[in-house]
């Protein structure tokens, strides 16, 4: 096999390094650090404490900074100026293990001044190295010194050069081929257009006092993470007198933050009454993981309506969950024709237990409370009807 | 896959012999009770290589999925070649659809690079590309496609470059473990399903069945992250309900098995070429010194456990002395499943399988919300106490920080510690521009981590507090001088964003079908990159045709890589030196990439252009 040449470093780290594993600086005073062969880094001019307002560093510190760890020959601004390295004098070495400690003492941001240097189980693992006392723990500002690489204020954000206004391929492969399989890595990195259709409410009603029926609620929806065209639709019936209500709205859904769509378009009432409103709604994600949606509508005969809706998927466990949902329907004026009351005309409260056989897929059952309002009321008293219903349902959730 | 329990595994192991059947779809070096690599092993070596590119039905513990194949394999075959060679390699196409190879981590020229509308055109349905190029450099690699997301369905396979020189790196036997994750869901029907539903396939959310149990957030944490619509379970995208975790092409229940001699210096070349899962890698019972990483000879380091991202590699040695088997572990970073093998004397033999540990929460620090970056943003008063309205913090308990444990072994984190408590008055925005100067503020940026830290001296989500030592990039040192030890003349900030709610990726707040410009780069210039996480997912980022050096250890001897994952609410500073050409530069979390966290690194001028 791969009996190759050794260069002696490996099997000494390995044997080494086996010891190292478990070994902490705490516990070994008088350890021995690494000091590779290789030349100290040149001497760092002594530059910039830009934000120093401190005293003059500490020769030592400075040399201290000049570690490995602090990347470039700088000072870090954060550098306090409180401590030399009292006891170990780190003279210019490029020390890889301490270097790592050294960063992770900065992650510590001098919280615990006291603590010593954790370990690094590479430490003994380096060939030629001298002596070094670690047991000293590491004085508070050492972490500070260094801190990595990320606010260099050696290194300036210059811009950078212009982007080229050529492709590279280009100069190998057909400049048209390569226009088309430009084309292609777009859609295929960000450009994806997505379908999904969903029923969140799709279920069977059992009415107190009443005939059965049955209500659907869903919305179906194509197209990028910013703009989409959804389809929405609710509505219900019973068995015995068909469909009651049923609506459907088509939209151009525009995602105007992290969380929320602006939704615009079109609605049809098809029950009970034929009517078209002109709709403009928001749909997302509030705080606390509710699900809500609103929309003004504005029919074809001066009608202004509103409706807001929520829903929260309480998990009971990773596939139980009960779902509250509340639904509100608001108008701006008494219309009897469609026996809507002006101000809250109606609200749906409902509480649906479902069991994600697949996310996509759950049946439920549940409640659901339906109360009309106000002038609405009186409508539906009129024609012999109750102001509140409460219906035990049966259904299924799905999407795809 | 939670269920997948240690009985199961072991009644796998015994299984093996009717394993045998499902080899036919695995090369010689990825079969199972194999003795390791040996030259007379039919790896595919030498200056004319040919490859076809085509689909099979994959087999993994007993279950059966569409896979494409790279010459009937997965993963496909090994490519063995020796730095100062040269090769030549043919690719042919027998989908039905446009594929590409990319040779990951190997140094080319740009037009060899394999990415389709960044390097070359693609290779279309029956047509043959060839690849040459000489071979610059040595160590583990790997190479995939860079079409769509066939990666995720098995287009992958391992290179081992050998050195012109004698190897550093002492060892008697070696075995090549390809890590990968497979799926029985068509990828793209899995994308689609993030799309639609954020956390599809997390079946390991808080539930009020475990606030009861007194497991996972309080309470009060519960309601302040529901506040900021995130999830704290949110670790891994795709998780163990949809995948299968395969080490050289076996599932955990197919067991393979890597054979030694005790006593023997065994070499492993671990290999991540999952799509989606970053690995947490362990063999119990034997301590690993990492040799080399990203192909990359590094000063030994010894560890008991590793965290690998997609598309890293990690070279260990391992002595094993007893006449017994050891159970190699990759877990899932989400503990929603794991990848499982065999290190043994004799075929046959198998250990016990640790059960999945309990899977992490990410915290307010994978916000970039952390309290200790406070007080260094500070002027750096070192009073743990000066904060006004932080007196029930107990910093001491906070991992990561005024630990004096190594990596890994830092106390637990009790629980409730990640509470915002006395800190109303702290006012931090979670989204404010102004901690992302340069980031296009959209529907695509959920969140800017407001402090963002270095945490490459930390050993990966999920690992603070298992007990042993992790490997962390701090513990990273070159062996060999970087061969460009300049002080880069600029600096870079790239933000990492994305919205986890949306399933958007992107750089700087662009996913990369929006994006109108790349990032340029004159030729020859020594840049200062700082990646920043501003997401609360970890990323594995690759820049193509270059090593970045990681900008901590000795000036010099920077550890080099190819890939490095940024954890969330964290930052990488990495400096490199640019090369002419245009070079893709993504996420490695193959979904990720094709949500949009793809960019390209223009360099100009190109060679024999004029400047």
């Amino acid at each position: 096999m791969n009996r190759l040449a050794l260069i002696g470093l490996l099997p000494l780290a390995l044997a080494t390094s086996v010891a190292a594993q478990t070994m902490d600086h705490s516990s070994m005073p008088g350890m021995t650090m690494p000091m590779p062969a290789a030349k100290p880094p040149a001497k760092p001019k002594a530059a910039p404490l830009k934000k120093s307002t401190k005293a003059k560093p500490d020769p030592r510190r400075l040399r201290h900074v000049n570690r490995p760890t602090a990347v470039a020959p700088r000072a870090s601004p954060a550098s306090t100026p409180s401590g030399p390295h009292a006891g170990h004098d780190m003279a210019g070495m490029p020390m890889p293990g301490a270097a790592a400690d050294g960063n992770t003492m900065a992650n510590m941001a001098g919280m615990a001044p006291a603590q010593p240097p954790r370990a690094g189980g590479n430490m003994p693992a380096m060939p030629g190295m001298k002596g070094m006392d670690m047991s000293t723990p590491a004085p508070p500002g050492h972490d500070m010194a260094a801190m990595p690489a990320m606010t260099e204020p050696d290194i300036p954000k210059t811009p950078p050069p212009p982007p080229p206004t050529d492709h590279a391929a280009d100069r190998v492969f057909d400049p048209a081929t390569m226009a088309a399989a430009r084309v292609t890595l777009r859609g295929e990195h960000g450009g994806e257009r997505i379908s999904m259709v969903m029923a969140n409410i799709a279920e069977y009603q059992a009415r107190s006092g009443g005939e059965a029926g049955y209500h659907w609620v869903g919305e179906a929806r194509y197209g990028g993470d910013i703009n989409r065209f959804v389809l929405k639709s609710e509505g219900e019936g019973s068995r015995r007198q068909g469909v009651d209500s049923a609506e459907v709205q088509g939209l151009y859904s525009h995602a105007i933050g992290p969380y929320f769509d602006l939704q615009a378009g079109v609605r049809q009432d098809f029950k009970p009454h034929s009517r078209t409103y002109a709709t403009v709604g928001f749909e997302g994600l509030a705080p606390y993981w509710f699900d809500v949606q609103g929309a003004l509508f504005l029919s074809n005969k001066g009608e202004l309506l509103g409706r807001l809706e929520s829903t929260y998927d309480l998990r009971l466990t990773q596939r139980l969950i009960l779902q509250p949902r509340a639904e509100v329907n608001l108008a701006a004026q008494d219309t009897p024709e469609t026996r809507t009351g002006s101000g809250l005309s109606n609200a749906e409260l409902g509480l649906r237990l479902r069991y994600e056989i697949r996310r996509e897929f759950a049946p439920y059952i549940g409640v659901s409370y339906d109360r009309k309002f106000g002038r609405t009321a009186d409508y539906a008293r009129a024609l012999g009807e109750d102001r509140a219903a409460t219906s035990f349902v049966i259904g299924i959730r799905a999407w795809f | 896959m939670k269920d997948l329990h240690r009985r199961q595994l072991l009644r796998g192991a015994s299984a093996i012999g009717g394993g045998l059947a499902l080899t036919t779809l695995l090369p010689s070096w990825a079969q199972s009770a194999t003795p390791g690599l040996a030259p007379s092993m039919p790896t595919l070596s030498g200056p004319s290589i040919d490859l076809t590119i085509s689909h099979a039905q994959l087999s993994v513990d007993g279950r059966v999925g569409h896979a494409v194949t790279i010459n009937g394999t997965v993963p496909g075959p090994l490519l063995r070649l020796k730095e100062g060679q040269n090769v030549r390699l043919s690719v042919k196409n027998e989908l039905n659809e446009e594929t590409s190879i990319h040779w990951h981590g190997v140094l080319v020229p740009f037009q060899m690079d394999g990415v389709p509308g960044v390097s070359f055109p693609g290779i279309k349905p029956s047509q043959t590309f060839v690849y040459e190029f000489p071979i610059i450099q040595s160590g583990t690699y790997w190479y995939h496609s860079h079409s769509g997301l066939q990666e995720a369905e098995g287009h992958y396979g391992p290179i081992i470059i050998d050195p012109k020189d004698a190897d550093p790196v002492v060892y008697d036997r070696e075995h090549v473990v390809v890590l990968s994750d497979f799926s029985f869901m068509h990828p793209h029907l899995i994308f689609k399903r993030m799309k639609q539903q954020s956390g599809v396939f997390n079946f390991q959310k808080q539930t009020v069945a475990s606030l009861l149990a007194g497991k996972d957030q309080t309470l009060q944490e519960r309601i302040e992250w529901a506040k900021m619509r995130m999830d704290p379970t949110d670790i891994s995208d795709v998780t163990g309900a949809a995948l299968k975790f395969l080490i050289n092409g076996h599932g955990p229940k197919d067991n393979w098995t890597g054979l030694f001699t005790p006593g023997e210096r065994v070499r492993l070349r671990f290999i991540n070429t999952a799509a989606q899962m970053i690995f947490n890698v362990r063999i119990p019972g034997l301590k690993m010194t990492v040799v080399a990483a990203d192909g990359q000879t590094v000063r030994p380091v010894g560890v008991d456990e590793f965290q690998i991202g997609n598309a890293e590699t990690y070279d260990v040695i391992v002595q094993p002395t007893e006449d017994k088997a050891f159970t190699l572990v990759a877990e899932a970073v989400d503990r929603s499943g794991m990848a499982r093998a065999t290190l043994a004397p004799r075929p046959g033999m198998s250990a016990p399988v640790p059960p999945l540990r309990e899977r992490p929460l990410a915290t307010m620090k994978d916000m970039g919300m952390d309290m200790s970056a406070m007080n260094m943003s500070g002027v750096g008063a070192p009073a743990a106490g000066g904060m006004p309205g932080m007196a029930g913090m107990d910093h001491a308990s906070m991992p990561g920080m005024a630990s004096t444990s190594p990596p890994g072994m830092a106390p637990p984190k009790p629980r409730g510690s990640d509470a915002m408590g006395g800190m109303g008055s702290m006012k931090m925005s979670m989204r404010d521009p102004l901690n992302g100067p340069g980031v296009k503020m959209g529907p695509g940026v959920q969140t800017i981590a407001p402090m963002p830290m270095d945490r490459t001296g930390e050993p990966g989500q999920g690992l603070e507090s298992v007990g042993h030592r992790v490997l962390v990039y701090q513990d990273l040192v070159a062996l060999t001088p970087n061969p460009d030890a300049r002080t880069p003349s600029r600096a870079l900030d790239i933000h990492l964003t994305g919205n986890m709610e949306r399933f958007m990726w992107g750089f700087d707040g662009e996913k990369f079908s929006e994006a109108t410009k790349p990032y340029a780069f004159s030729k020859g210039e020594r840049v200062r990159v700082t990646l920043i996480n501003d997401t609360m997912m970890a990323h594995p980022i690759h820049l193509h045709g270059h090593f970045f050096d990681l900008a901590h250890g000795p000036t010099g001897y920077r550890p080099r890589k190819h890939t490095v994952i940024v954890l969330p609410g964290g930052k990488v500073a990495w400096d490199f030196t640019a090369d002419a050409g245009d070079w893709a530069f993504h996420c490695h979390m193959l979904y990720h990439m094709h949500a949009g966290m793809f960019q390209v690194f223009s360099v100009r001028p190109l060679d024999g252009a004029p400047a």
